[in-house]
């Protein structure tokens, strides 16, 4: 089969893109492992509902979406809005095709799958920025006896054995977990490194109106101080919640959950967490309320009505946090590993990864293989870019540049990659900037 | 946040070649590798001298321009000499040595003018445990405190993000805060 473009994912990011292709009349297929939206159907625990309000899922070409703007989408409602998104854009989407290998060929990409084999002029991985839980090597110190988990495998309380669960990570995922697993009357120890610390609701409105009109997420990659941490950054401690409750370390203190410092070891059985969580608390207070300094004085240029601006207090530490715990002598059952998520490339059979396996790409034009592109990271072109909201803007980017480079491929002419991105972008190595940069 | 090239200040860290480093250290990982050494000696009694004077990092062995000499001995109501700090001082001195080189560098980045900066800190022990009086009692510090005092051309938060961005990026704060394996062995 051949075709001129081939999306690698039919999530949110590839159906952007595919919308884009189609806009500009560039013939292309979006390969899909499973259905549509696959990893939000799969990898999902069962209470998680979207971080963003319904309003922020503006797809292009979507119209009207009929849906509370204010209510957070579960995962069922997710995979159907996404489903209505494909058939609305009637994306070409070819299902149950998992991509085996995709490597260089002669005027572009030739792409084994499970189904047909397929040549195309160019490839845009849309494949997700989450498919593999990252699980510190420690876990393999873990005693057999206690259950290790990723949140991959993890539904809801009810599949873990009553008794203590450590819970390893205190950003969104972790902060959720640990929430609904003590509710559950499994008492949770929760091992907190860097965090960032968000109100879900602030001066009457939900967070993400504010960062979104403020601007914030509009951020773009080629003017971030420190794009390497910018796109390694936790994710904010959100949950997507029709009460607008914040969940914070104060909130989880108060149901009970234990804090602890980040899991810095397991020796014998017990496990070792560092005595840094006053100054993880600290940092996390600092850029909250550096967020909450920008949304106000936004507001007050603006002029924007709104209730008065508030400070929250700060994230309460004990004095003298517990630095290790024998877990069988705890009751601890259960350890669930909520320490992030990467992507897969193992398909990916081009010289591009970085030695930590990481794409390497100036806004998600991959320079060093001509006619590769990914869409759907961490910052890869704004602060959004990872949203649901994100995917549109970025797609239409790419598509303008993927159009000029199959237009110059077509006539025979040398591309450079580097050469031609919309707005002037930089490479990102000069945008390298020192890590005191980052709180 | 790009303040180096903004505005004069002068806190006598050299911000750009930090930088520098840190660009080309991401491109030559290898050469990111340091060893750093010390040697010591007994006196007599509890009194040891410790000798720093040569180190490896980028590639190769690098050395102080001199050579620095720290004297540990333990006070008098320890029934000892009392001829230089005692060790466990010798770890506060770390950090604040680590601590304080950090608020001056990120200042420095941050466009901060520094005043002055001036710390307290206090390591406290139950000395129960080295004496083995009771085993349950941990031999080393069951608690650091440091306190600073910083006087900035800043506001309250940008100097407790200077003394927090500190902490987060302090080899001697890591080194205290997170187990580290030791290997000692003997011929």
């Amino acid at each position: 089969m051949r075709t001129d473009v081939l999306v690698i994912g039919a999530g949110h990011a590839g159906l952007a893109m595919s919308r884009r292709l189609a806009e500009r009349s560039i013939e292309h297929a979006v390969l899909e492992r499973g259905e549509v939206a696959n990893s939000w159907r799969s990898e999902r625990w069962d209470s998680l509902r979207l971080l963003t309000p319904n309003w922020q899922s503006r797809l292009p070409g979507l119209g009207p979406a009929g849906e509370d703007p204010d209510g957070f989408r579960t995962m069922p409602e997710t995979v159907s809005f996404l489903e209505r998104y494909a058939k609305r854009i009637s994306a070409p989407v070819r299902t149950h095709t998992q991509v085996t290998s995709i490597r260089r060929a002669e005027d572009g990409y030739a792409v084994a799958t499970t189904r047909e084999r397929w040549k195309a002029r160019a490839i845009v991985i849309a494949s997700g920025a989450c498919n593999v839980p990252s699980v510190p090597a420690v876990a393999s110190d873990l005693p057999p006896s206690i259950a290790s988990l990723t949140p991959f495998q993890y539904r809801n309380p009810r599949q873990l054995e009553p008794g203590g669960v450590l819970v390893v990570g205190a950003s969104a995922t972790g902060v959720q977990l640990a929430d609904e697993i003590q509710r559950s009357g499994r008492p949770v120890l929760l091992a907190a490194g860097e965090h960032i610390r968000v109100p879900r609701r602030y001066r009457g409105k939900d967070i993400q109106r504010w960062m979104d009109a403020a601007g914030i997420l509009d951020a773009r990659y080629d003017e971030v101080d420190d794009l390497e941490r910018a796109r390694t950054v936790p994710s904010l401690q959100l949950v997507g919640s029709d009460e607008g409750r914040m969940l914070d370390l104060n909130a989880l203190a108060e149901i009970g959950v234990r804090l602890a410092g980040k899991l810095a070891g397991l020796r014998d059985g017990t496990a070792l967490f560092s005595g840094s969580l006053a100054n993880q608390a600290a940092l996390s207070d600092l850029k909250m309320n550096r967020l909450l300094d920008a949304i106000d004085g936004w507001a007050a240029e603006k002029g924007i009505a709104a209730p008065a601006p508030e400070r929250f207090a700060p994230t309460r530490i004990e004095t003298s946090p517990p630095l290790s715990l024998d877990l069988e002598k705890a009751g601890v059952r259960t350890v669930l590993w909520a320490t992030g998520f990467r992507p897969d490339y193992r398909w990916l059979d081009v010289p591009v990864l970085d030695r930590k396996g990481r794409l390497r790409h100036d806004g998600g034009v991959v320079a060093d293989a001509p006619g590769l592109y990914a869409i759907g990271l961490p910052f890869l072109r704004r602060r959004k870019s990872a949203l649901i909201d994100g995917a549109g803007e970025d797609a239409r980017e790419l598509a303008a540049h993927l159009a000029q480079y199959l237009g110059a491929q077509r006539a025979g002419i040398d591309f450079d990659m580097r050469s031609t991105m919309s707005g002037g972008t930089k490479l990102t190595s000069s945008v390298l900037s020192a890590s005191t940069s980052s709180t | 946040m790009k303040a180096v090239a903004e505005k004069q200040v002068k806190n006598g860290v050299n911000v750009e070649a930090l930088i520098g480093a840190r660009e080309a250290l991401s491109g030559a990982p290898a050469a990111a590798r340091f060893n750093w050494k010390a040697t010591s000696k007994w006196i007599g009694g509890t009194h040891s001298r410790t000798n720093i004077k040569g180190f490896f990092g980028l590639g190769q062995d690098q050395a102080h321009k001199t050579e620095f000499s720290f004297d540990m001995d333990h006070p008098e109501i320890f029934a000892s000499e009392d001829k230089g700090a005692t060790p466990v001082e010798m770890v506060l001195t770390g950090l604040a040595g680590c601590l304080t080189a950090g608020i001056a560098a990120v200042a420095q980045y941050r466009g901060i003018q520094l005043r002055s900066v001036t710390a307290t800190l206090e390591g406290s022990m139950d000395i129960q445990g080295i004496l083995g009086i009771d085993s349950d009692v941990r031999n080393g510090f069951d608690g650091v405190t440091v306190h600073f005092t910083v006087d900035a051309d800043a506001t309250k938060e940008q100097i407790e993000a200077l003394v927090a961005q500190s902490q987060k990026r302090s080899a001697v704060y890591d080194i205290l805060t997170n187990p580290t394996n030791v290997t000692v062995s003997v011929n």
